[in-house]
Order: C-alpha cells, then structure tokens, then sequence
C-alpha cells in the first residue's frame, strides 16, 4: 500500500485524530528515557478501543511495518524506541480499570492504565497493590508487565511477575489470545502469562491484563542507619536477611549520592558518611516492633555510626524522602544521566560496591551508587555531558565493565529496566548461544515477518 | 546558510537549558493538558524533543513546531515537578521569541499587541468604550457569579459566560495614589494589572482598602500598562520591552519599599519574565531586575511582611474553598499565605478542595486558541470545587477568576468567585 493508503486505513481502524503523521508528532515519540539516539517512526497510533487495538496490530502485520508499543515511554533501555518507518502503538487512549474485584482479590485493567492510579484505586478499596517502580507516577501497567518492572519493594513483595494473574493480548495477526485467568490456580495450557511478561513487546500486544491484588500491611516502620563505609553496610544488609527477618524495602546511597541529595535538599544527611540505609519493616504491629528492635540491633553491631527510627508519618515520609530525592539530585549534577540496574546476588554487594569504584576510577567518571540493596538491583548512576564525545566514550567503555562485573558475580544485566536494544549485546554473555537460538526460535513462530518489535531483547535488527 | 540552519544557530542559545532534560517523562504526571489529550507533542518533554529537532534541523519548516510549543499553559506544573530542574518556562518563553523572530507574528496578534497594548492610553479607551457597549451583544448568564454571555451567535465569544467589563473601570474610580506610610511604617507601590483594572475593579479597590487600613502608604502612578506577558508569551519581544519600559518610568517617580499586586500572573510576570526578556538592554535590564527583586504577591506581603495571622475559625463561618493560581504556587512557592488570609478574614473558614493546585485551564491566550480543550481543563477544577459544597470560591489571581466564573456559571452553580483581599477587606468594614 502507499503511504497515504496505510494512513488512512490505519484512520479507518483507530478513528482520524488518533493516527499522527506529520513530522512534528512524529519527532516526539522517537524516544524514550533511555539515553539513545532517536530514531523518527512514520506513523502514531493511540487506538481508544479493543477493536481497534486488534485491527493496528493486524493493519501492521499485513503491511509489514514494524510495530512498537509506548505506554508513558519511561522505559531504561529503549525498548519503546520505534524502528526507522515503523509504527508506533500508543496505548494511553486504553487507560480503564475495568474493575476491582475485592472477593477475589484481583484487578483487571486495560494496558495504558498508570501504575500509581491503580494503586490509589485498589487502595481505596481497602487492598495493596505493591509493585512501585521508580516512574509509577507516569508508568502503564502494560508497560510494567512488558518489563517486569520491580520498585523498592521487591525483596519482600516482589517484582510485576509475581501480581501477574492472567493476560488477553493480540498476536500479530490480530486473534486476541488468552492466558491464565480470575484463579489463584490455573494451570490449563502453556504458561504464556510467564513467557509474555519481560517480552517487551516482541510476543504480542497487551489488550487486558489480570493482576493479584493483596490486604495492605496493618502497621510499618522506617528507620536510618548511618555507616562510615559501604562495606559496613553491605554486611548489615547480609545480616538482616540471615536473621530472618525480611523488611519490605532495604535501601542505600553510597557518599556521592548521599553529598548531591544533601546539596539538594539540605535534609541534614551526614556527609561525612560512607553510606546510608533506609528501613521500612511492615506487618503486624508487634512483629514489626520485634523485626525494627533485630535489624536496629544488627546496624549496631556491624557499627552503624547513627540510626534514626521514625516515630510518625512526618519522620517516615524524611526519610523516604532523601531515597526519593536520590535520582533528582543526581541528575542535577551534569547534564546526561545514564541510570544502570546491573544486579548481583545480595551476598555479592560489597564486592560490586568495590568494583564501581575501580571503575569510576579507572574511566575518570562520576557515579553515583544508590538502590535496592536488599535484593541486589544496584543503580550506578554516570553523571555526563553526552556532547563530550572524548567522555561518552569512556562512559560506554565504563558501561560494558559494569555489566562484565555483575556477569562475573552471578549477576545479571538488569534487574527491572530490561534489555530493549542498549543492553542486547550482551544477553548471550548473561545466557548461552543456545538459549539465544531457542528465544529467536519462539521469536519467529509467533512473529514470522518480525513486526513486533523487533531488534529488542535478542537483537538481530539494528 | 539556509534558513533552516539560521534558526538552528538561534536555538543553539537554548542548548545548555535542553540537554537538562533526561526525557524521564514524569511530566506526564502533572500536565493539565496532557492529561486531556494523551498526546507526547503536549507534554514539556515532547516540546522540549521539538525544540532540539529544531536545533538537530529535523524538521523541512519550523511551523509543526511553532504550532505545537504555542499549545501550554504556561502553568509551570511541569517544571515544579522536574526531577532534573529544567526551567521549561524560560526555555519556552524563549523559543517562542526565537521563532516570532524568524516567522514574524500572526496579523491578528500583531494588531493586537503593537495597535492596542502597547499604547496603554488607547488600550485604556477601548476598555471604556467597550464596557459601554457591551450590553447590546450580550446578555447576564449568572446572576450569583455576575458573569454574561452572547446575545445571539458571536465567533468571538463562542458559548463563554464572561465576567463584562466594568462600568466604570478603577483607573476612571482612581487614577493616582500618593498616601504617606502609616502605623505600619511601610510604603508600596501598587500595581494594578489590567483585570483588575478592567473588569474587577472591587479587587483593586479592596486592596487599597486593606493596605490603608494597615497603615500602608501607597504609591500608584497613573497610566499604568499591561505588565506584557501576552506579548512576551507570543514571542513579541519588542512590545514586551516597550511595556516593561514604559512600567518602569512611571513607577520610577514614587518612593517606595516594595512592590505588590493582586495578580499572580503579573507578579510572576514582573519578577521572573521582566528580568529574563530584558537582557538586551543593560539599563532597562538592571531597573527590571531592581523592581523584580521589591515585587511582592499581596497575600505575601499582608501575611510575611505585615503578619497578618489567621484567626480561630468557627464551625459557623462560611466555608470558602481555594484555588491555587499556577503563577503563585509553582512559579513563586506562595501558597500558605493566602490561605492564612481567607482565615483571617473574619467569618470566613477555609474548605480544602482535591487537587487545589490543578490548573483551571485559563492560561491566558491558551483560552483564546484552544477554548475547548481549556474549558475541559475547568470542567474538572468545576467538579472539585462543587464536591466542597462552599458556595464561594477564593483565588488569588484574577485570570484563574475568569475561568472558575465560566466554567461554575456554565454548569449553572450558585457560586461566588472571589479574592482572598476581597474577602479579607469585607471583613474589616464594620459591622
């Protein structure tokens, strides 16, 4: 079909003002947050209904065009950064919670709903939704399955595939496939719930996604720790969980982090400290109290210099609110914020904190280190000038070593951002050269003319 | 060098400010307009992408662009939402004199701001001429709000229910102040603003009132004229500067410690665009900064400078819900102090409403373009304000008071739309 014959079947399919082909629309859906060129799609979709989700996908398909799908385009790793030409799905016209089910403890929603609006909603009904990645003021749900997005409180609750119920998505020929259901046990067929979350797009397209819901804890507990070293804490975090005892969100922020966000925001952080360790124990009243008592103890005893329970919401909110401020003041320092997830097993911590700081030296780089210490998922920030070339060369050179380190330890490339095109490279090095073939080999027989999405995850396509 | 590579050197003035962004997105989260349309072109970080397009010469010609940077509030939300701080106002405040300047401004705003605003007198004469005739093509479309409507089929004033102009306007009520400090030792300057002015001269006269009665000495020169942010907002910088110019010499006669204004938007106006557009020209630049520097919002001035504290609210004082204007909390952080004002005011209490600092969708010549998509904006600040079931509504800033009063009168709601320092002087009248 011609150009203008593909845009008009795609306006007959979504409706006029959902397609968008001028070049000034275009430009702003060539990009997501990751830091990568952007590349121009030649038309916008952001269908309203169900229907016209099917028939996109189906349009795309028999026109060969490669199809991208974009919730808020938050994602790390460029995986909603479209092809040259290709098309991309916006899916924030699809954006209602068709419903809360508080008997069955279960929510379904429509792929564009944002991540914290759900939360609010089930929260007003009396229920927890815990997933909380670091965008869910913008993030879709959709786009939170396609990732596996995690947040702060994965050690205890977990990451997005663990509230992933069941799925309705299209294929590329447009049959609306469905997967898993309203039960807490299903095992009628292939696991394709399990397979389509972290596929970024390269499976099929969400149309409505079913997702756990759970009662919210009845009472928390924060708490700062301050240590003169990052080793100190490290240890205390190894402590805490071999103790037994499991806090829903274990944090810390490594010296520089801790300067910028003090320069920021002037919370009163020690900055003379080698880290800080953000606490929150929640459950029930008197097993928070006796869990807060053990992980205050085990700070003592690995030598935290200072710790600072909260009594109220008032002191709980300052102390999420210097992790809150983390990326901000980071991001203040220079103008190109490059956000890692490189993940190690927990044990592994300390010896990754030593290997960013060979790193950082060894390239002549700032990084600031700040993240989930209790499961691992590290944010090594690179503060840059992506116009120095000289630099962005060192700042690749330095990204690579990074994921090479978290290899060497048993880790993986990423922890919640996902692989997209930026990290592709390297995901035989995680896996093996057959594991490569087998996901290429599913890859083409769900999408035999590589229209979804394609180049992310297992590369093949630049 | 083709034009395309002319306007993409003029950009390159932005460059330092663009790189800030990190495209996070989280902008999505609080744009009035992105959240009616969805649309990436209407978000900060969708503008910002165009402008470095413009720079990168991604684009053939700069109208796609221009077109889309001139859809914003100018509200600010997103910028006092910015993880990484990018001063998205001044960028785009900015790009917009950029691209005015290379495609030169639309007729229609070129008779406007180069015929009319910049001549205060005439201004002021059309303002007067208008308000006597306006009777006959319109008609009172709520009588507890005081707002009007089209008569009969008007492309201009489309389905509004506006606030007319006055009668009398308050520059014909009051043309000049000279009054000495009084128990309160101070002295200001009063700058009126045209709504003020023009159509609620009861708030520029309850401000007077308030300030007397503090023992403030007021110094208001006449032939004020508009503080230029619809100039500056379509990238004529040239009427801008004739403006501020203009302001500048006649605030100059008087002595004084501090400005103020009942206006959020022309208080931010005067102390962040004035210094920001003026830099081409020392003199003036310096006399900006100077005057931007003393600016004061009323609210701040009653409540900080003169400490004016609220009093013990009674369950039987009438509850009055606020609006907080863009210009005032995300532009100049006040926010406590007009609050402290409504409760100050004797019979009055404050009644909190949801999301008290979502823009109404008035963003000036934004209601002018895109009327529908605005009046969506106030549908939903309408629907907060009703839910408090206060039967008055305070705002500090008389273009915010324009939209509330069309889109609570369009719905057919009995409520008051008001300024706190109307409320405030109210309750010192004895009783």
């Amino acid at each position: 079909m011609q150009a203008k014959t593909i845009v008009k079947a795609f306006e007959a399919a979504a409706g006029a003002d959902n397609v968008f082909s001028e070049p000034a629309d275009l430009a702003t859906y060539a990009y997501d947050a990751a830091v990568l060129d952007k590349v121009m799609p030649a038309i916008v979709v952001r269908p309203t209904s169900s229907e016209a989700l099917g028939q996109v996908v189906r349009l795309c398909n028999e026109n060969r065009l490669p199809l991208t799908v974009r919730g808020a385009g938050t994602n790390l790793s460029g995986g909603t950064i479209p092809l040259p030409g290709g098309v991309v799905v916006v899916t924030n016209g699809l954006a209602r919670i068709l419903e809360i089910n508080t008997e069955d403890l279960y929510a379904r929603v429509q792929p564009g709903v944002v991540t914290a609006k759900l939360a609010a909603a089930v929260e007003a009904q009396g229920l927890f939704y815990p997933p909380d990645p670091g965008s869910q003021a913008v993030s879709t749900l959709g786009g939170n399955v396609a990732e596996n997005a995690g947040g702060l409180r994965g050690l205890k609750y977990g990451v997005t595939r663990d509230y992933v119920m069941g799925l309705d998505f299209f294929d590329v020929d447009g049959g609306l496939v469905k997967t898993g259901g309203r039960t807490v046990k299903c095992v009628s067929g292939y696991n394709l719930t399990g397979l389509m979350v972290a596929s970024e797009g390269t499976l099929g397209v969400f149309n409505e996604i079913t997702l756990k819901l759970i009662p919210p804890p009845a009472y928390r507990k924060a708490m700062m720790a301050v240590f003169s070293e990052m080793g100190q804490a490290s240890e205390a975090v190894a402590a805490i969980i071999a103790n037994r005892v499991v806090p829903a969100t274990l944090e810390f922020m490594d010296n520089f982090t801790i300067r910028a966000v003090e320069s920021y925001s002037q919370a009163g952080l020690p900055l003379d400290a080698g880290a800080l360790m953000l606490v929150e124990c929640d459950g029930y009243p008197g097993q928070v109290e006796e869990d807060a008592a053990k992980v205050e103890s085990i700070c003592k005893e690995m030598g935290a210099t200072s710790i600072r329970v909260a009594r109220d919401d008032a002191e709980r909110d300052k102390v999420w609110e210097a992790r809150r401020a983390a990326l901000s003041a980071l991001a203040k320092v220079k103008p190109t914020t490059v956000l890692e997830d490189a993940t190690v097993p927990r044990s592994k911590i300390p010896a990754m904190i030593r290997a960013l700081d060979a790193i950082s030296k060894k390239y002549d780089l700032t990084i600031g280190t700040f993240g989930h210490a209790g499961d691992g998922n590290l944010h090594p920030t690179i503060l840059t000038d992506r116009r120095n070339t000289q630099e962005w060369e060192r700042v690749e050179a330095a990204i690579e070593e990074i994921f090479e380190e978290a290899l060497a330890l048993g880790g993986t490339l990423s922890g919640e951002h996902g692989i997209g095109t930026a990290k592709c490279r390297f995901m035989e090095k995680e896996t093996s050269r057959a594991t490569m073939v087998y996901s290429r080999r599913i890859k083409s027989a769900m999408d035999p003319h590589n229209i979804l999405n394609p180049g992310k995850i297992i590369g093949g396509q630049s | 060098m083709t034009s395309m590579q002319e306007l993409s050197r003029m950009m390159k003035a932005l460059e330092d400010q663009l790189v800030v962004c990190m495209k996070c997105g989280m902008c999505q989260a609080v744009c009035p307009l992105f959240a009616e349309t969805g649309r990436e072109a209407d978000v900060a970080r969708g503008k910002l992408a165009l402008l470095d397009g413009l720079m990168q010469q991604m684009f053939e010609d700069p109208e796609g662009v221009s077109q889309r940077l001139n859809k914003c509030l100018l509200c600010g939300s997103c910028a006092a939402n910015c993880p990484s701080g990018v001063n998205v106002l001044e960028i785009f405040i900015k790009a917009r004199a950029i691209l005015t300047g290379y495609q030169g401004l639309p007729p229609a705003k070129k008779a406007i701001f180069k015929g009319l605003l910049a001549h205060p007198g005439l201004f002021d004469k059309l303002g007067e001429w208008g308000a006597k005739f306006q009777k006959i093509f319109t008609k009172t479309a709520n009588e507890v709000i005081g707002t009007s409507c089209a008569r009969f089929m008007s492309p201009l004033i489309g389905d509004r229910h506006f606030r007319p102009l006055a009668e009398t306007p308050f520059h014909k009520m009051m043309p000049s102040l000279d009054t000495q400090a009084g128990a309160s030792g101070r002295k200001v300057a009063f700058y009126v603003g045209c709504l003020a002015d023009k159509i609620f001269p009861h708030l520029a006269q309850a401000t007077v009132d308030v300030l007397t009665h503090h023992g403030v000495g007021i110094f208001m020169p006449e032939n004020q004229a508009c503080c230029g942010i619809p100039a500056v907002s379509a990238g004529d910088t040239e009427t801008f500067q004739r403006l501020v110019r203009h302001n500048i010499r006649q605030f100059r006669a008087g002595e004084y410690d501090c400005l103020v204004t009942a206006c959020a938007t022309c208080t931010s106006t005067i102390k962040e665009i004035w210094p920001m557009m003026t830099a081409t020209d020392d003199r003036l630049h310096a006399e900006a900064r100077q005057l931007a520097d003393k600016t004061f919002d009323i609210h701040q001035f009653l409540v900080s400078e003169l400490s004016i504290t609220g009093g013990e609210a009674g369950e039987a004082d009438t509850p009055v819900t606020y609006h907080d204007p863009c210009h005032l909390k995300k532009s100049l952080k006040v926010w406590t102090e007009p609050r402290t004002l409504i409760n100050a005011s004797r019979g009055y209490r404050l009644k909190e409403m949801a999301e008290s600092d979502w823009c109404c969708g008035m963003g000036g010549s934004f209601n002018l373009q895109y009327y529908p998509i605005s009046g969506r904006i106030g549908e939903r600040k309408r629907e907060h304000i009703r839910s408090t079931g206060c039967r008055i509504v305070a705002t500090g800033c008389p273009a915010c008071m324009l939209q509330l009063s069309d889109s609570l009168s369009k719905a057919g709601d009995a409520i008051q739309v008001k300024h706190p320092v109307e409320l405030y002087a109210e309750s010192l009248k004895p009783t």
